[in-house]
Order: C-alpha cells, then structure tokens, then sequence
C-alpha cells in the first residue's frame, strides 16, 4: 500500500484549505450527513434555480477523505443541472464503491477526471464511506428538499 | 526497589509472543488493540479442537459416559472462573455470552424485580455502550431514573460527585472497573463502599479490568461483576456474570428453555436454582473450555506480574506519545492501564490509523463504544493503544514511529 495513492496533494490541500466551507443562508435545499461509526458529520447547502445547481457549500467536521471529498464535491457540482449533478453522483459513487465505470456525458468528463485522486479510497475499504458521506448528503438533499433528517451513507 | 519492579523485570513478552501463533503467521505486526479484542493463545486455539476431537457431547443431558465427560469438562471451566475471581462457590459463576449480554441479564432480570419506578441506577460518564443502554431500557419500562456520575478534572471518576449522587433511592451502581478508552482504574472499592452505605447493590464491568488486575470479588464485595472471554485471551462467544448467591436466588429467570427448568407442564414449569436458572439453551460449551484454558495461560504468566508489565508499559506509552508535538493524551492525569487515548492537532484519528495500519500498527479509531464520554471530552473520536500480555516497548516505538511519520505526510 503506497500511502501517497490515498492522500495525493489534492486531497491533502482540499483538507487542509476545504473550498465552500461554509453555510447558505438562502439555500433552497440541505442536508446532514452523520457517520456515526467515526463521528464524522457533514451539512450540504445547495440553491437550486430552476434546474440547475446555482451554490453548493458545506459545513461539517471530519478526516481529510470525507473533508477533501465534500470540497471537491462542491467545486464540480456547482453550474451543473439536476440531471447531469444525479450523473455525477452516481459515476463518483460506482468507482469508489465497485470500482464500476459509468461514463458521463462529454461535458462532465473533465469534472469526472477532477474527483480521480478520490478514488484510491477503493483499497481501504474501511475508509469509502468518509469519501462517499458528503455525497449522500447531497443525494439526499436532491431529492427531498431542505431535509431535517440525518442520512446515512448506508 | 519493590517486588512488583522485579516481577515486571522478569517479564518476557517477546518470549509470551510466541505462543500466540497470529505473530508468526503476521510477521511485523505491531498489535495495539487488545483492549478490543486479545489475540489468542495456542493453548486455548489447540485446546478448543483437542476438546472437539476427544470429548464433545452436550452437556447435562446424556447418560452416556461421554457426555459426563462433557459436562464435567463445562463444569470444571466454570469452577476455574469462580477460583479466578475468587468467588465462594461454583454456582455463582453463570456463563453468558460476554459482559453485554450479563449486563442484559441483571438489567432484565433483577432489574424490573427489585427497582420501582422513581428508583436510580447510577453509571458513570466513561461507561461503554453496554452498560448505558441495558439501564435505558429499564428506565423506558419501569421508570427507573438513570444518573451520571461525571469524571473530574483529572479524566478519572469524580468520586465527591459520585458520593453526592447517592441517596436512599439508589438501588443500584453499574461502573467499569477500567475504562475502555482511557484505561483509567476507578476506584472502585470507594464506589461499593459508598454505595453499600446507602444500601444499593454495585455491578462491575470487569472486561478491561479482569484480564490485567487481580481482581477477588469477595474482597470487593461487590455484587454482580461481567467479563467477557475474549478479552481475556479466550474465544468469542463466552463471557461471565457473578453475583452473590443470595442475589442470584432472589432473581427470576430471563430467557426460558431447556436446561434451566425441574419440570415443565403445559400449566407450569419449575426453574433449576442458579447458575443453572440462567443458563437457557444448551451454552457455548467450546467457549468455556476456551475459556478455562486461557484462565490458566494467564496464571501461569502470573497476574500480579501482568498488572506491574501493563501498568509500567502504559506510563511507557503515555509518556512517549506526550513528547510528540501535538499529541493529546485524554486524561492524561489520571490512574490507568492497559489502554491510551490520544489526539494529534490538525490530523484525524481515521486518517491517523490508516497511516499506521500501512505501518502495521493496528490501534482503534473511533468512539469506542463510548459517545457520551467523546461527546463530555469534546472529541468526536480517539485514536486508542492498548495492550496485552505480548506487548512490550517496541510496539511503541512502532507507535511513535508511524505517529511521526503522519505528522510528516499531513504536515502538521
């Protein structure tokens, strides 16, 4: 295991220097994250206009995989539409769990490339869930809304 | 110099190593999470398929002489434990599945026939899940009021506050004998006496105490004391609850079913008196006989000498991860063994354990079972050391080592 696979630069300074770390008071849409197994805690704001995604940001507290991995989340979310954010998700959540590729439109495959150095979490199984935490969050906040409960990353 | 220096300088844990046949087939393996689970003995995990290959049949059933071997094997394990912790007689050693679940069986049992509703149960803020949600049930079924004893300055038991707590309605007083994430030896005969004084009996958490202090539960005195078999070197799947026989016959049974009745109608049963009444089931007989043979393992090393290697490698440990820069020692003042909890500012304990997990040091990271104590220090987790038998000086500089190279990676 070469340690510098899991905690490249990128992830390193996303979680020393989170982007979007913070609130939205004007957010149209939310949600908590909780992993309770290390306590760690992610909130996504998001404002939705019309069908795209005009802010996304986050607060929270957690290891510098779940922190690297929300930051990283709101830099390639933001200026998407619903469906091609949904597209995201899935395609990010395919290869850090089964290691599954599900290409994504033309559009989205700079984006896609960007969330790479998040993918050397799928050799620790242990720690997918700190990657995958931030974006449940935000599937959830998606769906339902400004979401009161706490999603799992289950 | 005393005799406990001595005895910790007789002691050999490299020489201890190599009956634990995961260090061979591990070769490297820097292990520090005991406190979770300790690594087995060759002579429990040899003696467990020996016990299979010559005497297995189920117990208390059969005629046949080779269940009576059986039996008498399950029955010399439990004898085994009631001379390990000193009980007076045989039968006040029940076999459970671990601490849990003989948390689960006071709670059930004496706990909805001797408390009332408005009556306290008293725990303390460093317990472990097990022995906070047994007593939460209680109080959603009868109305029990559960306080907290909170830890003081120093990390430890704040036993003025403790004192303070009690009163005529406690019943009962449910404390760890060590905590699990700080390793802190409570003061425990100061609880079962305060306690005593107000009439309220005292049940002790003894998985972190048992396997590395001498522990005589009638010089104690206290009431009900659970262990679990794996943390003390034994299989999963075993663990103890004693309690005073005069306790145990005042108790109703908590699960029905074989073995634990004199005679079943359609009407009526009658149930056997303790441990039997306790003992549904046909039990997890490989366990206690696991269990019997690591007791003996670790007499043989010597518990007074495992409590003088533990407590000295634990100030060892204590003291070096201190000197690091940004290294957090959680109640760093207080009496402990076998276990550390610490901190590094700026570096999470998740991403800390999988830095040393490639160093092949293997410590916990998390809450450890433990939310309300993380959430009272204001952590939302720990990185925890702990020790066995087979530890020594070198898992600590492996420890410090890899802690080292972690700050280096994350720059802090």
């Amino acid at each position: 295991m070469d340690l510098r696979e899991l905690y490249q630069d990128v992830i390193l300074d996303h979680a020393r220097h989170p982007r979007n770390f913070r609130g939205l008071p004007d957010a149209s849409h939310l949600a908590h994250g909780h992993n309770p197994l290390c306590g760690d805690r992610v909130t996504v704001f998001m404002k939705i206009e019309a069908d795209h995604i005009a802010a996304v940001s986050f607060e929270g507290r957690g290891c510098a995989i779940s922190t690297a991995s929300a930051s990283l989340m709101t830099e390639v979310l933001t200026g998407l539409s619903l469906s091609q954010a949904e597209a995201m998700f899935q395609s990010f959540h395919a290869r850090v769990t089964t290691g599954e590729t599900i290409a994504v439109e033309a559009d989205l495959e700079e984006a896609a490339e960007r969330l790479e150095p998040l993918t050397g979490v799928r050799t620790y199984p242990a720690r997918v869930k700190c990657a995958t935490l931030a974006w449940h969050a935000f599937d959830a906040a998606l769906k339902g809304g400004v979401v009161a409960g706490i999603v799992k990353t289950e | 110099m005393n005799a406990s220096i001595d005895i910790a300088a007789a002691f050999d844990p490299i020489a201890l190593r190599r009956e634990f046949p995961i260090f061979a087939r591990n070769p490297g393996l820097v292990f520090l999470d005991t406190a979770a689970s300790a690594q087995k003995p060759r002579t429990v995990i040899e003696g467990i398929a020996d016990y299979y290959s010559s005497d297995y049949a189920n117990v208390h059933r059969g005629v046949y002489r080779l269940s009576a071997r059986s039996t008498e094997r399950f029955e010399q394990a439990r004898h085994t434990v009631r001379r390990f912790v000193n009980a007076a007689d045989d039968s006040e050693i029940v076999f459970v599945r671990g601490a849990t679940e003989g948390i689960n069986l006071v709670a059930r049992s004496w706990g909805t026939t001797f408390p009332r509703s408005g009556d306290e149960v008293i725990i303390s803020e460093m317990e472990h899940h097990s022995n906070i949600v047994p007593w939460q049930f209680l109080r959603d079924q009868i109305g029990i009021r559960l306080r907290i004893a909170p830890i003081g300055a120093d990390g430890g038991l704040d036993l003025d506050a403790f004192a303070a707590l009690l009163s005529e309605r406690t019943k009962l007083v449910a404390m760890t004998h060590v905590a699990n994430v700080t390793g802190h030896i409570l003061p425990v005969r100061d609880v079962i006496r305060l306690a005593h004084a107000k009439g309220a009996k005292v049940l002790l958490d003894g998985c972190q105490a048992l396997p590395r202090i001498p522990v005589d539960v009638r010089e104690l005195d206290c009431d009900f004391y659970v262990f679990s078999g794996h943390k003390l070197y034994g299989p999963t799947g075993i663990g103890g609850l004693y309690a005073k026989r005069a306790i145990l016959d005042s108790m109703p049974p908590w699960q029905g079913g074989g073995d634990m009745i004199e005679t079943v109608t359609f009407e009526k049963s009658t149930f056997q008196p303790p441990p039997a009444r306790f003992e549904a089931g046909t039990p997890d007989i490989s366990g206690a006989i696991g269990l019997d043979l690591a007791i003996n393992f670790i007499e043989s090393i010597g518990r007074e000498a495992i409590f003088a290697h533990e407590r000295a490698l634990t100030k060892h440990a204590v003291e070096r991860l201190a000197g690091i820069p940004g290294v957090r020692v959680v109640a760093a003042g207080a009496q402990r063994v076998g276990a550390v909890s610490f901190t590094v500012d700026g570096l999470h304990p998740h991403d800390l354990a999988t830095v040393l997990d490639t160093h092949n040091v293997a410590v916990r990271a998390g809450h450890h079972c433990a939310q309300p104590l993380m959430d009272r220090l204001g952590l939302d987790a720990t990185t925890r050391a702990s020790f066995g038998v087979y530890s020594d000086e070198t898992d600590i500089d492996a420890l410090v080592a890899a802690v080292e190279a972690a700050r280096q990676i994350f720059g802090v």
